[in-house]
This record gives C-alpha cells, structure tokens and sequence, in this order.
C-alpha cells in the first residue's frame, strides 16, 4: 500500500511537469470529483453555508439509510450498542420530536409517522459555541460550526446548551465500535464532543458533504446563502421551509421543506 | 502549624483511617475511569451531566455561605461571631477544593483543563467560574493562613486583611451567582432558564452551609473542648430559618409559573420530579422526601421552643442539608436533562465507581477540614491555656 | 550518635535509588544505544531539514493541527517552495508529495523507533489512523 502511494506521488509529480503546471486549479470538480483521485483539490468556498432538506422527497423511501451510513462510514462515527451511549451525527427522528411546536393532534397523516432527518443546524446564533471554555467548537465565517477535538477538555457543556440534541459524546473508546475505519479521516478519542461538520473536509477537497452525494433522490441541497444563484437560494423563494425550533433564537441553518 | 495535626488520639487517628480508605477506594474508581473513560458511570447521550456535577452545584452554595458568618462580624460588628470565622472560611476553602475535584472528575479528557487557560473564552460563563472559584480559594487561603498566624502570635491581623475580607463578601455571592449561570442562560433547557435560579442557588446555600456550620460547631463540641457557645448557634440558627423559609417560597413560585402557565415544556420536568413522566420515577421518592424534610425543618426552626433545644435543632439542620443536598443537586441538574430537547426520557441514577469516587472527593474535603480544625483548635487551645 | 548506623544505611539507600537508571539497563543487558531509525528509501527530503525536524517536528504537527482545524489551511510550503498536505496520516496528496506516513508508512520502524527509546507516547494515534505500514 506504502509503496503504491509513494509511486503515484512521484507519477503525479511528473505528469503535472509534463503538463507545465495549472492542474492544480481544478474547479467545478465538485459534483464528478473521482473517488481515487486523492490530489488536493481546490476548497468550494462558500459565505453562509446552509443545507435544505426535502422532506417530501425523502418521504418515498421508507427505511432508507444512504445518507446516514454514507456519513457514518466516511467519518468513523461509532456503532455503539448501548443505546445510552451511542454516537451519530445524522438520524430520523420523528415529526413530533424534531419539530416539537408544530405537532397537533390531527397531524397530516404522512407526517404522523414520518421519520425526519436531523443533525447539527449550524446556527448563526450557536448557544453551543458561546458555551465552550476553550473554544473547542466555534462558528467559522462560513458558517459551519466547527469541532476541534484536540482541544475539546469534554466538560459537555456544548451538549446541555444545544437546544436540538445534535451532539454525542464518547463515553468510551470508539475505535472497537466502528467496522471498517476509513484511513482518510481520523476517528475521535473517547472524552470529547462530536457532530456534523458539514464535511468540511470534504469542502476543502472541492466535493458535497457526504450526505448529500449519497442520496439517491436528492432530498439534501447543500449551498451558500449569500449566493442568490445557489439551489438552496432557489429552492426556499419556491417553497416554504421550516426550521427547528425557531422561537430559541438559534438562527438554524438547516432547513426542512415540508 | 501543620506538625499540631500529626497528633491526636485514637479518636481522630480512626477518623483519619476511614477518610484515607474511602479517598483511596475512590481513588482506585478514578483510576478505572480514566482508563475506560465515562462509560464507568451512569451517564448518557440524553442525561449528560449527573452526580459529579451535581456535588459541585451544592458545595458551591456551602462554600458560599461562609459569608454569612463573616458579613455579620465584619460588616455589622456581630462579636459573637468573631470565634468561627475562621471556621467558616475553612469549610469555604474545602468546599471549593471539592468544587474543583469534581469538576476535574467530571471532565472526558482532565489532562486538557489547562486549555481553560491557555484559550481563555470569556462568553463561557464555565470560564468565569474558574476565575470566580479560584479567586474564592485564593482569598481564603489567605485570609485564613495570616488570621491564624496572628492568633498564633496573639496579635491582631494586619490592616490590609479587613479589606480582602470585606472583598471576599461580594465576592461568594458572585460565585454561587456565576454558577447558576451556567444553568440559567441556556435555552436548551427550559427548566434551568429561569430568573430565579440565582436567587434559588443562594436561598439553598445560606440555608445548607450555616446549617451544616451548626452541625460542625455541635460536632466539635462533642469530640474537642472548642464550644462555639449557644448564641452563635442560635444567630445561626436564625439565618437558617430566613433562608429555609425563602426556599421554599422561591420553590412554590416556580412551581406556580410551571402549572399556571400550562406550558408542556416547563411543566414536564416538574412531572418527572414529583409523580414520574413516562413510567420513569427515579427521582419522585428522593424529591418528596427531600420536601418532607424542609417543611419538618421549617416546622422546627419556626418554633422557638424547638429551636433552642440542642436535639430538634439538630434534626432540624441534617434535615435542611439533606433536603437541599437531594433538591439542588440531584433535582435540579438531572431534571434539566428530562425530557431531552427531543422529548425523549432517559433514567440515570450513578454507578458504584460514580458513588466511591463521589464519597473519594468528600473525604478528601473531610481530610482538609480535619487538618484545618485540629490545627486551629489545637492553637487556640495552646493560647488559652 | 546513636542514629550513625541508620543514617549511613539510610544514605546508601539513596544512593541506590538514585542511581537506578544507570546501573539496571546494565544488570538487564538492555541495549541503550540510541536507536537507529529507517528512513524511506525514495524520498530524501522531508518538509524540511533533518536538524529542524529532529528538534521541532512535534511543533510542526501542532502548527499543522491548528492551521487545518481552526484556520482552514490545507497546505504547507516549504522553504524551497515544495508543497505539502498539513496531514499526519491521510492519502491527500499534492504533486510534491503526501502526509507524513506516505513517506514514513512504518510506523514503527521509524516513529516508534526514538518514541519508544524515550518513553513518549504521543496521543496523536488515538484518532489519527495508523498505516498499515510496509508488509
């Protein structure tokens, strides 16, 4: 393995001479980016990352776990059998659940069993990032509230001040937990906080968050809302979106069309 | 001075023993826990903080009611009170140190505190506990290291003394303030956020820790010849009374805006204390007992008769801390975590490892107290020979 | 004068304690030459220069740490203008070379090699992934 990376490095190398430069200007490589290519590729840079998920396209399919394992899989998130402990960054939850003020009795019927998608919101208002003692987690200027797990003391405090339970913590090891570890990113160790990125990693590679290329209905649109020509943009001037307990402040940055 | 606690007879040696074995055997779970990490207690996704923190909320209110002893006598020039001051400031500088154990203890990766200081973040209110709980010790150490020392020598303390005293008095309020702002500002959790959580945390403390003050002056008059005198104890026991009954006024208050109100989210949390929510009941017998006791409490205290007698009085005041021991800690942090924000419920009740290295951290605070005592008693008994 | 006895025994106990890392690794027959570590064999330049890395690499990695966590930057040139991806143990690649352990994909032939010799256990493969190293 050691020797085929090292040899494709020194193939590279020389095919970008033999190419006279500029191959590392890539763009729009986002949505074909190839799975074995592992150059660097330019960041998609955005303002005010957001993320739209369409609950009536997500609704076809019934069990459907693409988005979750895709995650799950990319970002050595745990498989922690113990309920009380478990470790995700993206789940279903039901409609009363995730969307606490809009439940009433005669619920649509679609809606009454409904399991929706929910994990981090990166608000623009995070109460979680104010709460940090160490600044652990923080929002970036583009919106994505970040995790720095070197430096996270696990004190948990993020955890009680998230209105919307997107955050695990890792009561124990997660290495034994997670089936097949992905080299390209690390795992966590136990002791500190962990959520959804928004693939930051990804971004800076020039690709989706993993969720959202691994969904086969495209019911999550990932895009910059500065950017008034972005999906996202055009998706919710089209339809009325919901976010997740609104009334808090938090300023959610996910946004559900219902 | 610390030479006077090396001596002592078969009394204090066996009291010395019992607090070394449970710091050991707590010591030995802490060691399990670093290994293993916090899966060793009974915490989980949903109820994220427990037992530790919850010690760290009552004994902030312990170590904040050393102001109750010294702002008479400082500010008021209340003599009598002038012989356990220093008896106040010690509990004080234990309590603290408690604090920061189980906050220590708490944390998933304790090596890494020191990012507290070297990333200072000033809108975490977790922050400004540090600077407030450190700056608390600080002014006790020394306040009550050149008290001492003056005895010893049986002079007066300096000047300046008065003054960090007097700084030290605002200052425990701001401790147990700063920390019920960690709870009060979050709108995650609708049972925290709420006004009177400050208020409340300073209404328990100055009933639990001069209470608690009471017991330790009972206490020591029983095992050493220092006799605080019945009319320290009475005024004590004055304050106590003040604060038990705005306790519980602040209590029926919040349970006046919960149900009025209707609102589910306030009202649920109030369920999973006093009746269940769910099928889950873990804390309904913990939380009527604790409201037996401080109405018994209340009961007793009100009546004069009872309260200069030595035994109701002493009912009176394990029944206070007992009461707010359950109330302010169990209580009030595992129930901002029931229902969770997705309405889910999730028992906790703490392991044994949480429980011995709970009863590890106490004895170390007890072994500090000891040491602290013996010392001061052992002056005071050298000068007033 | 009655204590002579017991403060010379208590002096040469000392003196044995304090003296345990010299004469054990003798007792033992440990070896404690300095260790040898294997370099790769087709790269012969690091990021930068085997004095400076010996010395400073940790805080290299540090650096590194922070400026991709927390500042959002990726790559790292050096002095002579190459270009390097700031990771430990990923694939990422630029046209000058990979992370550290697509040079050094043995571990413990290498890392392992003076950590292990100094008693330093670095934390960082707790969560970075491990190579699997040359079979």
């Amino acid at each position: 393995m050691a020797v085929k990376r090292r040899e494709f490095c020194k193939l590279a190398g020389v095919s970008a001479l033999a190419l006279a430069g500029g191959s590392a200007s890539a763009p729009g490589a986002a949505a074909e980016a190839n799975e074995t290519d592992k150059l660097i590729g330019e960041p998609i840079v955005g303002n005010r990352w957001a993320m739209v998920v369409d609950l009536q396209a997500c609704r076809k399919e019934e069990g459907c776990r693409d988005c979750i394992v895709a995650c799950h899989s990319t970002h050595n998130v745990p498989a922690i059998d113990e309920p009380k402990e478990e470790v995700k960054w993206i789940w279903k939850e039901h409609f009363a659940e995730a969307f606490p003020n809009q439940q009433h009795e005669y619920l649509a019927h679609d809606l009454q069993h409904e399991e929706v998608l929910v994990f981090c919101n990166h608000c623009d208002s995070p109460p979680c990032t104010r709460v940090c003692p160490t600044q652990a987690t923080w929002k970036r200027d583009d919106g994505i509230v970040m995790m720095d797990w070197h430096r996270c003391i696990g004190c948990r405090y993020c955890v009680a001040a998230c209105p919307y339970g997107s955050r695990s913590f890792n009561w124990r090891d997660p290495r034994p937990y997670i089936d097949e570890i992905n080299a390209d990113f690390p795992t966590r160790s136990r002791g500190v906080v962990e959520k959804c990125t928004f693939c930051d990693e990804r971004l800076a590679q020039g690709r989706m968050p993993a969720c959202v290329e691994a969904c086969k209905d495209k019911c999550l649109v990932f895009g910059d809302l500065e950017d008034p020509g972005s999906e996202v943009r055009r998706l919710l001037e089209k339809r009325h979106a919901v976010r997740r307990k609104p009334g808090l402040g938090t300023q959610p940055e996910v946004y559900y069309l219902v | 001075m610390i030479e006077k606690a090396l001596t002592g007879g078969r009394g204090y040696w066996t009291w010395i023993t019992f607090l070394l074995a449970m710091i050991a055997a707590g010591a030995y779970c802490y060691l399990l826990q670093l290994n293993n990490g916090l899966t060793v207690t009974g915490l989980s996704r949903d109820v994220t903080w427990g037992f530790y923190i919850a010690q760290f909320t009552f004994l902030v209110g312990v170590a904040a009611s050393a102001v109750m002893v010294v702002m008479p006598y400082y500010l008021h020039n209340f003599k009598v009170f002038g012989r356990i001051t220093i008896l106040g400031e010690f509990l004080a500088i234990s309590a603290v140190a408690m604090c920061m154990m189980f906050i220590l203890a708490d944390l998933g990766q304790p090596g890494r505190a020191f990012n507290m200081i070297l990333h200072p973040s000033p809108r975490s209110i977790l922050f400004w506990d540090m600077i407030v709980l450190n700056g608390y010790l600080v002014i006790n150490v020394v306040i009550s290291r050149v008290s001492l020392t003056a005895e010893r020598r049986g002079e007066a303390p300096p000047a300046w003394t008065r003054w960090v005293i007097l700084l030290s008095i605002p200052w425990a309020i701001s401790i147990h303030t700063v920390t019920a702002f960690i709870y009060s500002g979050l709108a995650a959790r609708p049972f925290w956020m709420t006004a009177i959580l400050a208020p409340r945390f300073l209404a328990s403390a100055f009933s639990s820790g001069p209470a608690l003050l009471i017991l330790i002056c009972l206490i020591l008059r029983r095992v050493t010849k220092f006799d605080a005198g019945w009319e320290v104890i009475q005024r004590l026991a004055m304050i106590v009374t003040y604060a038990v009954l705005i306790n519980i006024f602040f209590v029926l208050m919040e349970f006046f805006t919960a149900f009025y109100s209707a609102i589910p989210e306030h009202i649920e949390h109030f369920k999973y204390l006093y009746v269940g929510l769910e099928g889950h009941g873990e804390l309904v017998p913990w939380m009527w007992l604790s409201a037996a006791l401080v109405l018994l409490a209340a009961f007793v205290l009100l009546n004069p008769h009872l309260r200069g007698r030595q035994g109701p009085l002493t009912f009176a005041c394990v029944a206070v801390v007992v009461s707010i021991w359950i109330e302010k800690g169990l209580g009030m942090i595992v129930t901002g975590f029931v229902p969770s924000p997705l309405g889910h419920v999730t028992s906790y009740s703490p392991t044994l490892p949480e429980v011995l290295i709970t009863l590890g951290i106490y004895g170390v605070g007890a072994l500090l107290i000891t040491i602290f005592y013996k010392v001061t008693l052992s002056l005071r008994g050298e000068v007033e020979a | 004068m009655n204590d002579k006895g017991r403060i010379v025994l208590g002096l040469l106990a000392f003196l044995v304690l304090i003296t345990f890392p010299v004469w054990y690794n003798l007792v033992s027959g440990q070896d404690s030459r300095p260790p040898e570590v294997e370099l790769p064999t087709d790269e012969t330049r690091c990021v930068a220069d085997r004095e400076f890395m010996r010395t400073e690499h940790m805080q290299l990695l540090m650096d590194w740490r922070d400026a991709v966590v927390r500042d959002k930057q990726r790559i790292y040139t050096t002095e002579d203008g190459r270009q390097f991806p700031m990771s430990l143990a990923g694939t990422m690649h630029t046209h000058d070379g990979g992370s550290c352990m697509s040079c050094h994909a043995n571990k413990d032939k290498f890392c392992d090699r003076c950590h292990d010799y100094l008693s330093v256990t670095p934390y960082c493969w707790d969560c970075h992934v491990e190579p699997k190293g040359e079979q």
